[in-house]
């Protein structure tokens, strides 16, 4: 029976052969869960009569820490001291962290065939390495951490095609924009997305997590990229235990299969408020009072240096506040050796260490009514960066540096001429 | 898990996402009814104050999208609503509202705000009182019908661990 790759990687953890639409219970490669999602997991977790299984799991705090007030301090306090209790080894501390999705794939918790499930929404970014990676609750979160299995109803599957060659300033944030754009913010609900194609081959592992990352905001369940020699360069060194790359096969069944052609992408931008709203950040133009870059979608050393590039030498615009925000320590500590962060600072940026903060209008950033940000997040919802009445932008990096210096939206070409 | 229940019926649109059921500056506590004094607040300011034990929400498509944050279904619990029925469900909002016994039904209503509402969930029926309408809506997969029965994730847990007994 030929398989997709969302049936071949719940098959092979179910022990069983299953197809799309099957309700299975398959075992867990790794959990993890953040500041946000951990408490009431700890508090389910508590009334099971077990020990966990702490080799699965893995906790990291970036949402709202450092603590930005005391409820959050509390939080953060009430994983730290589960860590401690249950010697939790993969805790990751501020100081040696950063936001929960680029370090599970930077301390090689992911890898190709794994099934990994996390208590955030962006768990689906995994997906760039080959793995099967969904986000779940807390309450299942707990049950993993006791039994190490989950229930899953295996997906069905659609396959999106992208071949050519991308554009200048055009990124993976604006092919899966676009791929948004075109199928809306449920146009893969319940489904598993594999993207392929020659230009997603030719993409760094870095672009394809912003890929895959997204696959949510098109209701994915997962969004699964197959994996190649860059995925195993990438793996060199740090990846924990072994790992089989897993394929689709080659007539197995998808619900709808999308060919794009690279050439007719371009920079572009989602408008409030969903990321659907998908148009050529040539004709947005509207002011904007912030730029965002960061987050698990863009906030990697890769993406800072696009940023980099295009800011070197200019100022930001004096009507906007940038805010840098580094995915996690180790591109802290890159972005540093390299020189960017002079390049930020000179411009005129504000930069912070690794947070979730401002992405999801939790602290350091949230806007005031009135207010627009263009970001690299992933989400552009009503109030998501603080009040009701702000807006929020969602771009690559080219888009959202280039627009930090033009003082409104552009096409990164506005400005690097 | 009871099988029947209703209230009057809170009508949302279209892709309500986990931020307007639950503003993530709320996201401190996870105590049902501290947060359901929150919820809709952005949207629907007036949701939280008015909201009657054994309401339903009815929405359109896409309901829960956004965040895994299971604040959100705790809020709609912690507020009294007794079901959210929907065009469709975003998968992880679904999964959290099964999980810990929020029953969510896929059905098309036509419905007006504040209508009476009434769900059987052993006959799959939401009944309209204010209008007569009656809409059937098709059973859950035997696996989510046996969580829901059980009263969720965690006692299922339980009882596949074996720590049922000493309760
Ligand atoms: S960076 Fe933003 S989207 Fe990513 S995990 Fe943090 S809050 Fe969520």
């Amino acid at each position: 029976m030929a398989k997709t790759m969302a049936e071949k990687i719940l098959s092979a953890k179910a022990r069983k052969d299953v197809r799309a639409g099957e309700i299975v219970e398959a075992e867990v490669d790794y959990v993890m869960v953040n500041d946000i999602t951990a408490p009431a997991a700890f508090d389910e977790f508590e009334g099971f009569c077990t020990p966990p299984l702490e080799k699965k799991m893995v906790l990291i705090p970036d949402h709202y820490v450092p603590n930005k007030d005391v409820a959050s301090a509390i939080q953060a306090k009430k994983m730290r001291d589960f860590a401690s209790k249950y010697k939790i080894r993969n805790y990751f501390e501020i100081g040696s962290g950063g936001v929960c999705h680029q370090l599970m794939i930077e301390k090689g918790f992911v890898a190709p065939g794994r099934l990994i499930v996390g208590a955030d929404s962006h768990t689906c970014s995994y997906g760039a390495m080959g793995a099967f990676a969904t986000g779940i609750g807390s309450t299942e979160a707990a049950t993993v951490f006791a039994r190490g299995v989950l229930w899953f109803k295996v997906p069905e599957s659609m396959k999106f095609e992208v071949n050519g060659q991308l554009g200048r300033h055009v990124s993976g944030k604006d092919i899966i924009l676009t791929i948004i754009g075109d199928i809306g913010v449920e146009g893969a609900l319940y489904q598993s997305m594999e993207v392929v194609g020659d230009t997603i081959s030719a993409l760094p592992v870095s672009e394809r997590v912003t890929i895959s990352n997204m696959g949510i905001e098109a209701g994915a369940k997962a969004c699964i990229i197959p994996p190649d020699a860059k995925v195993d360069d990438y793996l060199k060194g740090r990846v924990r235990d072994t790992y089989e790359k897993v394929y689709a096969d080659k007539d197995a069944e998808y619900s709808d299969i999308r060919k794009y052609d690279a050439k007719d992408i371009v920079p572009v931008v989602a408008k409030p408020f969903l990321p659907s709203n998908v148009a050529p950040a040539s004709e947005v133009g509207v002011t904007i009072d912030q730029a965002y870059l960061g987050s698990c979608t863009n906030g990697r050393i890769e993406d800072l240096r696009v940023a980099a590039a295009i800011l070197k030498g200019k100022k930001v615009h004096e009507g906007v506040r940038m805010i840098v925000v580094p995915a996690s320590k180790d591109v802290f500590d890159k972005a540093m050796e390299e020189g960017l962060f002079k390049i930020f600072s000179d411009a005129g940026a504000f930069i912070s260490g690794p947070t979730c903060g401002a992405c999801l209008g939790g602290y350091m950033g949230v806007l005031a009514p009135g207010e627009r940000c263009v970001s690299t997040t992933n989400r552009n919802f009503i109030g998501r960066m603080g009040h009701m009445e702000s807006e929020v932008y969602l771009a690559g990096p080219a888009v959202v540096a280039a627009s930090a210096v033009a003082g409104r939206i552009v096409d990164p070409s506005e400005v690097t001429g | 898990m009871k099988s029947h229940f209703g209230g009057k019926a809170w009508v949302f649109g279209d892709n309500v996402d986990t931020d307007q059921i639950i503003p993530a500056e709320y996201l401190v506590t996870m105590n049902s009814a501290e947060l359901a004094k929150h919820a809709f607040v952005k949207v629907m300011p007036e949701f939280p104050v008015n909201v009657k034990e054994g309401d339903v929400i009815v929405a359109g498509r896409n309901f829960g999208c956004g965040s895994s944050r299971e604040h959100a279904p705790r809020a709609l619990m912690g507020a009294g609503v007794s079901c959210v029925i929907a065009e469709s469900f975003a998968r992880i909002f679904f999964r959290n509202a099964i999980n810990i016994g929020l029953p969510v039904i896929e059905a098309t209503l036509e419905v007006d705000q504040g209508d009476d509402i009434e769900v059987d969930v052993s006959k799959g029926v939401v009944r309209n009182d204010s209008s007569g309408k009656e809409t059937t809506f098709a059973s859950y997969p035997p696996f989510v019908m046996m969580l829901m029965e059980k009263g969720g994730l965690v006692p299922y847990t339980k009882e596949r661990l074996g720590c049922t007994r000493s309760e």
